[in-house]
């Protein structure tokens, strides 16, 4: 149950006034809490620093070492106070965690000592507030990295989980965004870059020249005409390869039009057209001139590296976020050129064999300076064309050097931000967890409360569970609160499990709907609560069923408790320990034999299986007796056992 | 930003005014100002409360006339004073004081009469917080069967709507609600 609720429970208790005209059935009664003792402050001494606090603000938290009855092995009666043997520094935080609900990191102290100190109190690491939990992570982050337990890097980097069934498509899918989930995925990676890596130097090599045979007088040939057929080989294989892995692409995505208008997918596509292009065209004299110019779009190939770094990618992105960076450089490049060109051509214009011969002949000049290139093949000569040339180069010098560095920042602010989305990624899932948890730990509380025949109409308290009485007041107090609920609208919580079976059952025409269905013949007040009646045997008929099991399960679990095993290592809430979510029992369709059993039955069933009713008919009897036994330790019997004895 | 920070009355006017004794009300009110440090509970933060003790379902429709209820004045906050008194009706109170308390808060629009559109409306409210997973099945008309078994019930003259004293006449009529008001007594 989450912060601090616990002191509003008294006002959603008598909230539930407004519940008592509508309630069909008698509510149950209230449980009967024990002599409260008024709030009272209590004392706790943490290696000779005592704290104080009220009694209430612990409860807070009932799932934690202070909340609970734990407290009580550590109390001292001599001295009247609670003492641990724990860091008193460290306890601050705990206890400012019970009085404001909201967990803080110490900075000072290691995040190893702060952790266990957790562990030892209840608390879950996830408890750490908003405020602190990044500088907690990043710190934990570290530390673990430091000690080469890579373990939450791992998790990172492992990618959604695959639902189970999913088609060969998506499976396809997945293994080309990310190669590092399985071994096939990875190998076929590594191949296509060694792949591209081999059609990039073959396309290099192909121009070097290469000595010919030896022939008077030595003619150079580059390589790709001297070993034609190796080169055309070479090319075949990985332009295959590209085309393979193009299509198998374009089967496994999603959604295809979106592909096709993806960059890769486009940079694939022209990398590996040349090579078809040249496969259709004759050799042609005419056409061989464009021939040659589509082998330059082999050297796109390279381009496919990018899948395999992320670097390159985020280089790609960069510059089409600073897209706007890059148009302010070029358009204020082309005024300064234009204007400098103009300039010097005038200048110019009066030496004779001058090589300014036009404007646009002045551009390659005023690029070349403002560039800081230099090339030297264009100089001005006269004194008016100096001044200008050198006014162009150190104009030139800024007006390159102010839109770098905006590139460049926004360069590295993208980068570090793909590394924080890595990581906001992991605290999400972390975040869902937790909140699931909290959740679930609450619902699944008062499920398995029900299930332990915790419900029960009968008075005699002392035979319920040990599991059952050992809740906290507030756990009660709740449960009753829950179980009004249930009765004024004659329905019951159950869990996703039940649910959808009895939602199946429903469907398939059974018994079931056969009594919700005379439930929706509204005639009267009257059907109405007879409708009621199946059902409530029904419930009764389940309970017989579940609490046979869970009952020597709950056993079970307080002979572990008396052992002082209690607390399991893992960071658990204590009610989720309780309850086993999976655990409970399904309602198959035997249970509708159960009805017709019980229903016929005159008097009622024992409601608690460890009462023994000698007036019980056998099938009661035979499930206490066989209870007696399990109740020793034995492992949890099956429901069939019960059936048959019933029936 | 302003915080509107109330502080409420003294505590031996709140002990007479109220069934409760004064350290009573001192629990309560850590509470509240632990909740709420100004003094004031608005409207998201009183569902919010609410939501956390029915987990498995969708409490805030029930929250929000139930926060009607308690905000007499109709301010649009649920001061201490507001808070603690009725709490005291609803846990101290007499069955009068609380069945006209539960009348009060059917009554949505507060015009004095109880009709089938209110009642639908906190009847779906209640079920919803019973949430999706149910057994049995939550039927589609199940609320409506229950505001009409509600109002053959309570409607003497069958005229459609549900006055005071008719309400209070058919609650001291049947002994389940009689015994289920003394159900809360030992809250505090």
């Amino acid at each position: 149950m989450a912060a601090g609720v616990a002191t509003w429970l008294p006002f959603a208790r008598a909230a539930a006034v407004g519940w008592l005209p509508l309630a069909q059935q008698p509510l149950p009664p209230a449980p009967g809490v024990k002599a409260s003792r008024g709030d009272e402050v209590l004392v706790v001494n943490v290696s000779g620093r005592r704290f104080e606090t009220w009694k209430n603000t612990l409860d807070r938290y009932p799932d934690t070492l202070l909340g609970s009855s734990e407290k009580e092995f550590f109390y001292d009666a001599d001295s009247g106070e609670y003492f641990f043997d724990r860091d008193p520094d460290m306890f601050r935080h705990v206890l400012n965690f019970y009085r404001t609900g909201r967990l803080h990191c110490p900075r000072q102290e290691c995040i190893q000592a702060f952790d266990e100190e957790l562990a030892f109190y209840g608390l879950v690491p996830e408890l750490v507030g908003d405020c602190c939990l990044e500088e907690y992570r990043d710190r934990k982050k570290e530390n673990a990295e430091r000690l080469a337990e890579d373990e939450e890097a791992e998790q990172a980097g492992d990618g959604p989980a695959l639902p189970a069934g999913s088609s060969l498509r998506q499976r396809l899918w997945r293994a080309f965004e990310n190669p590092h989930t399985s071994t096939a995925a990875l190998v076929f990676y590594y191949v296509t870059g060694f792949f591209i890596a081999v059609s990039v130097i073959a396309n290099v090599v192909e121009t070097i020249p290469c000595r010919g045979p030896a022939r008077r007088p030595p003619r150079e040939q580059p390589c790709g005409d001297r070993f034609p057929l190796a080169f055309f080989c070479m090319d075949t294989a990985c332009v295959l390869i590209f085309t393979g892995e193009y299509l198998l692409r374009l089967f496994a995505a999603p959604s295809r039009c979106r592909f096709l208008r993806s960059v890769m997918s486009l940079i694939d596509v022209v990398a590996i057209l040349p090579y078809y292009i040249g496969l259709f065209v004759p050799k042609n004299e005419d056409v061989s001139g464009a021939f040659v110019t589509l082998r330059v779009f082999r050297v796109f190939r390279i381009f496919k590296f990018s899948r395999h770094s992320q670097g390159l990618r985020i280089l790609g992105y960069t510059l089409k976020s600073c897209a706007s960076e890059l148009g302010f450089l070029l358009f204020s490049l082309t005024m300064a050129i234009i204007i400098f060109a103009t300039v010097m051509f005038y200048a110019e214009k009066g030496t004779n064999k001058t090589n300014f011969t036009s404007i646009p002949a002045a551009f390659w000049y005023t690029i070349v300076t403002m560039t800081t290139l230099g090339y030297g093949d264009m100089v001005p000569s006269t004194i008016a064309g100096k001044i200008f040339g050198s006014i162009c180069s150190l104009s030139g010098v800024l007006v390159i050097a102010l839109p770098v560095p905006v590139i460049v920042s926004n360069f590295s602010r993208i980068y570090h931000q793909n590394q924080r989305a890595d990581k906001r990624r992991a605290q999400q899932k972390v975040r869902l967890a937790r909140i699931r948890l909290a959740k679930s730990g609450t619902t699944n509380a008062f499920l398995q409360y029900k299930q332990n025949g915790g419900l029960e109409d009968s008075s005699s308290g002392e035979e319920q569970a040990l599991c059952v009485r050992n809740r906290s007041a507030f756990e009660q107090q709740h449960h009753h609160l829950l179980h009004c609920l249930e009765k004024t609208t004659c329905h019951e919580f159950t869990d996703e499990l039940t649910f959808s079976e009895a939602l199946g059952a429903v469907s398939l025409g059974g018994r079931t709907s056969r009594s919700t269905s005379v439930s929706s013949q509204a005639v009267g007040p009257g059907s109405l609560l007879s409708s009621c009646c199946p059902r409530r045997a029904k419930r009764r008929a389940i309970r017989l069923a579940n609490s046979t099991a869970s009952v020597s399960r709950g056993s079970m679990q307080e002979l572990d408790t008396l052992a002082g095993l209690r607390r399991s290592p893992a960071p658990q809430s204590r009610s989720s320990l309780n309850a086993k979510p999976h655990d409970s029992l399904d309602l198959n369709c035997d249970s509708r034999d159960f009805v017709a059993a019980i229903i016929s039955i005159p008097t009622p069933p024992a409601n608690t299986p460890d009462e023994s009713q000698p007036s019980s008919p056998g099938g009661g009897g035979g499930a206490s007796s066989t209870l007696r036994n399990s109740s020793l330790g034995t492992p949890c019997l099956l429901p069939e056992t019960v059936k048959i004895s019933s029936l | 930003m302003t915080m509107v920070c109330h502080r409420p009355e003294g505590l031996e006017q709140l002990e007479a005014q109220t069934n409760f004794t004064k350290r009573e009300l001192q629990v309560l009110y850590r509470g509240f100002k632990n909740e709420c440090p100004s003094g004031v509970v608005n409207e998201e933060t009183f569902k919010q409360i609410y939501a956390q003790f029915f987990p498995h379902g969708d409490a805030s429709m029930y929250a929000h006339y139930l926060f009607h209820a308690f905000d007499i004045t109709q301010t649009g906050s649920v001061k201490f004073e507001d808070f603690v008194t009725a709490l005291s009706i609803l846990l101290r109170g007499t069955v009068h004081e609380k069945l006209r308390w539960t009348f009060n808060l059917y009554d949505i629009n507060k015009d004095g009469y109880i009709n089938k559109e209110e009642m639908m409306d906190i009847v779906k409210a209640i079920y919803d917080m019973m949430g999706k997973y149910t057994y049995p099945v939550l039927k589609e008309d199940t609320p409506r069967q229950h505001v009409d078994v509600f109002f053959q019930k309570m409607d003497k003259n069958k005229d459609g709507i549900v006055t005071l004293d008719e309400f209070l006449e058919s609650c001291q009529e049947d002994d389940n609600i009689m015994r289920s008001l003394q159900l809360f007594q030992n809250v505090m």
